[in-house]
């Protein structure tokens, strides 16, 4: 009798221990992946913000400065105007237009959906470098697509390139590259409404229309919000696209047009890879804000 | 080398660090004299010493024909062994070697660095200075402009390894159909640029968005000074009256829209060689390399003119991009590696990155006549050698880069630039990036004025 009650609290005691050290082994694998990978290069990029390197007089600790800096630095501002501008006028439309697309398809009445389908993914399948590369060969207005069109029906197209026009050119290029995107997003998640919905829909006499916002809509609504929410990060982290241009259209895309663009000039153009860590922690706070806003707004209501 | 020279040309792209390592310079390597701008002191024995006796030395370099010169130099001295490694390609390898500089481990013994990244990599230390090899006996050896963009505050940083003496480059078709004169003054240049574009719309005489290497080059050629670096103390000012006659005859330029609105180093500006819609190229003696690459179809329609000049009757000429090969303070084997600078840069090596198709900074070389008898094919068969020859020989002495000029050339577009797209006059935009980049080196501890 007494020697199941001595027995009892080792057997725990080990049994509990074993159990911790299996979970570990189970999470130790990505926490180590994990801190290497997420959390190291945040606190790294955060110590860094902390300091500043100068060519005559070298590192020194300087507190919040940088942020000091960057919170009144009105080149940091206006490439934020830029994206936010750039957010609030591409990303509706490119998300109207995936909506659009994927409404057609999945409806069932589009000859040739698979086609469509593809052809509009497709552009998400080439590289981002690519497809800029692509449409700044298309913007030329001396030799380029543009200047053929002018040449050809002897008329003056406005320079894409110019600056007034090029942020609207990039929304362009993006538009085009992640409509299928979006698209895809969308389509599958119409491919899961139940078809008998449909069926008791058309019973009840529901039109088309009707069928969409009633059915189709909501339940794709957690879809549009997570689309909505790449779209915003997407759009707060615009890089590639001005970065390529700006070989073709130097004055029209300054070294702080988008805040990763400008992050980028800093540190390879002026080794101020303090500072520039910190337009990073801050532009990466400002994301979270928006993007966590925007979630929500979308699980609250529609 | 092209590629290099390029890259200083464009210059917008730049990037570079250099920052860093503020604190402890070269010391390492052999004695040190007491003098104030010390270095390591080699003889010409010691580097005899060190040829015979062998070693390895790491060099970061992406000029293409050092990869012959090094094989010629491991033949004549069997017992070196080099590690020519490409670490990139400027500002790409400035980034990479400012790292290595800063973390203090896996520094080359030697970098190929450009004329204009230069400064700022000796004041941040990183560089040894190469008074104490004697280098200063090599001045005769070397065309000016190049030499004088080795020096910084009394210091030789490194030897020239190439160089871009200025011409005209045109389009002899264009200017033979139109009857143009082919320019000897920038006031004809204008005269030419308003009769080409009024008899063909489509026609400029050349091209411009906007490039830092070109408007410093000019602003050099026309005898402006508007930079002065004393230590650390520097200025600026674009508004000094040669560096203003430019800004004058540019505006005219711009304003009058007879500069074709093409970014340089594009496929349009290609196409616009071939296809006669660019007349003419004022630019380095790298050129013609890449009219044959990239342009191929403009072959024969080209030929070169020394630059056309502010008075008549003068020959000032100002270069346009070029590197250099320089010795790293953190670097290892000094006197080896000064071995195969003077090699590569000023001995038997020069020959032989001129065969693979350079274009030297040494005047022996430069004056040499089988070089200045090759004919250029493209060019109509033209021996262009002597034209460029010439204008190395003309280059104006006395002029210096910033400290910071990579970052500031970097930032010409954002300032300056808007002269080329908006209703800012030159002058104001040359103001601005005036005071952006002494804003930034001053940010980065210099004393400005």
């Amino acid at each position: 009798m007494a020697v199941p009650t001595l027995a009892a609290p080792p057997a725990a005691v080990r049994r509990r221990r074993r159990r911790s050290f299996r979970g570990w082994q189970f999470v130790g694998p990505f926490m180590i992946v994990f801190a290497l990978v997420f959390l190291a290069p945040i606190a790294y990029s955060i110590y860094l913000s902390l300091f500043r390197n100068r060519l005559i007089g070298g590192n020194a600790f300087v507190g919040l400065d940088n942020y000091t800096q960057a919170l009144t630095d009105p080149n940091f501002w206006s490439g934020v105007g830029r994206v936010g501008l750039f957010l609030v006028v591409q990303v509706p439309i490119m998300l109207f237009l995936a909506l659009l697309v994927a409404l057609s398809i999945d409806s069932g009445r589009l000859y040739g959906k698979s086609f469509f389908r593809v052809s509009i993914f497709l552009p998400y399948a080439v590289p981002a470098v690519v497809a800029a590369l692509i449409w700044g060969f298309m913007y030329g207005s001396q030799f380029g697509l543009v200047g053929s069109l002018n040449d050809f029906f002897n008329v003056t197209l406005p320079d894409p390139l110019k600056p007034s026009l090029i942020l609207a050119s990039i929304g362009n290029i993006t538009t085009w590259e992640f409509t299928g995107y979006n698209m895809l997003i969308f389509y599958s998640a119409l491919q899961v409404i139940p078809k008998s919905l449909y069926e008791s829909a058309e019973i009840d006499g529901a039109s088309q229309f009707r069928i969409i916002t009633a059915i189709k809509l909501p339940a794709i609504r957690g879809a549009l919000v997570i689309a909505t929410i790449f779209s915003i990060i997407g759009s707060f982290q615009l890089f590639n696209e001005p970065a390529i241009l700006r070989g073709l259209a130097p004055n029209s895309i300054t070294t702080f047009f988008t805040p990763n663009f400008y992050a980028y000039s800093l540190t390879f153009s002026g080794q101020q890879f303090n500072y520039a860590a910190a337009v990073a922690v801050v532009m990466a706070v400002i994301t979270m804000i928006v993007a966590y806003v925007v979630q929500l707004r979308g699980n609250r209501e529609f | 080398m092209l590629k290099s020279i390029k890259m200083a040309a464009i210059a917008s792209a730049a990037v570079v660090a250099l920052a860093a390592c503020g604190g402890g310079g070269g010391d390492n390597s052999s004695s040190t004299t007491g003098s104030a701008a010390s270095g390591p002191t080699v003889s010409d024995a010691d580097v005899q010493a060190a040829l015979t006796k062998g070693g390895t030395l790491n060099i970061w370099a992406w000029e293409p024909t050092l990869k012959q010169a090094t094989a010629a130099f491991e033949k004549q001295y069997p017992n070196v062994h080099v590690n020519l490694v490409n670490a990139g390609t400027g500002d790409k390898q400035y980034t990479a070697l400012q790292n290595a500089v800063a973390a203090g481990k896996g520094v080359p013994d030697i970098a190929q660095i450009e004329y204009y990244a230069l400064p700022q990599f000796a004041i941040g230390k990183a560089l040894d200075n190469l008074t104490g090899f004697g280098a200063a006996n090599l001045k005769a050896d070397f065309t000016p402009g190049p030499w004088n963009s080795v020096q910084n505050g009394g210091g030789i940083y490194g030897l020239p390894m190439d160089s871009g003496p200025m011409a005209l480059y045109y389009n002899k078709t264009i200017f033979d159909k139109y009857k143009l004169p082919v320019p000897t003054t920038w006031d004809q240049y204008l005269d030419d640029a308003k009769k080409l574009h009024a008899a063909d719309p489509k026609a400029y005489i050349t091209n411009d968005t906007g490039d830092a290497g070109f408007v410093t080059s000019m602003m050099w050629q026309a005898g402006g000074k508007p930079y002065t670096v004393d230590g650390t103390n520097v200025g600026i000012n674009f508004a000094d009256p040669n560096s203003a006659k430019f800004t004058a005859l540019w505006q005219q330029l711009i304003t009058q829209k007879l500069v074709a609105p093409i970014t340089s180093w594009t496929d349009q500006w290609f196409q616009g060689m071939s296809n006669g819609s660019i007349a003419t190229l004022a630019t380095g003696a790298w050129m013609p390399a890449n009219f044959v690459t990239s342009a191929p179809s403009g072959s024969g329609q080209w030929r070169a003119a020394p630059l056309p000049q502010w008075t008549a009757g003068g020959t000032a000429s100002a270069e346009n991009g070029g590197s250099s090969l320089a010795l790293m303070a953190k670097g290892a084997n000094k006197a080896l590696a000064y071995g195969y600078l003077k090699y590569v840069n000023d001995g038997d090596g020069v020959q032989v990155r001129i065969d693979n198709g350079a274009f030297p900074a040494t005047t022996k070389q430069i004056n040499d006549p089988a070089f200045l008898n090759t004919e250029f094919k493209y060019f109509g068969g033209q021996k262009a050698n002597e034209i460029f020859s010439k204008s190395a020989a003309d280059v104006l002495p006395g002029w210096t880069y910033l400290p910071t000029q990579v970052q500031s050339n970097s930032i010409f577009n954002d300032t300056a630039g808007k002269a080329y797209v908006s209703g800012t006059s030159l002058a104001d935009g040359l103001k601005a990036w005036q005071d952006q980049s002494l804003k930034y080196a001053s940010d980065q501890g210099f004393t400005t004025k």
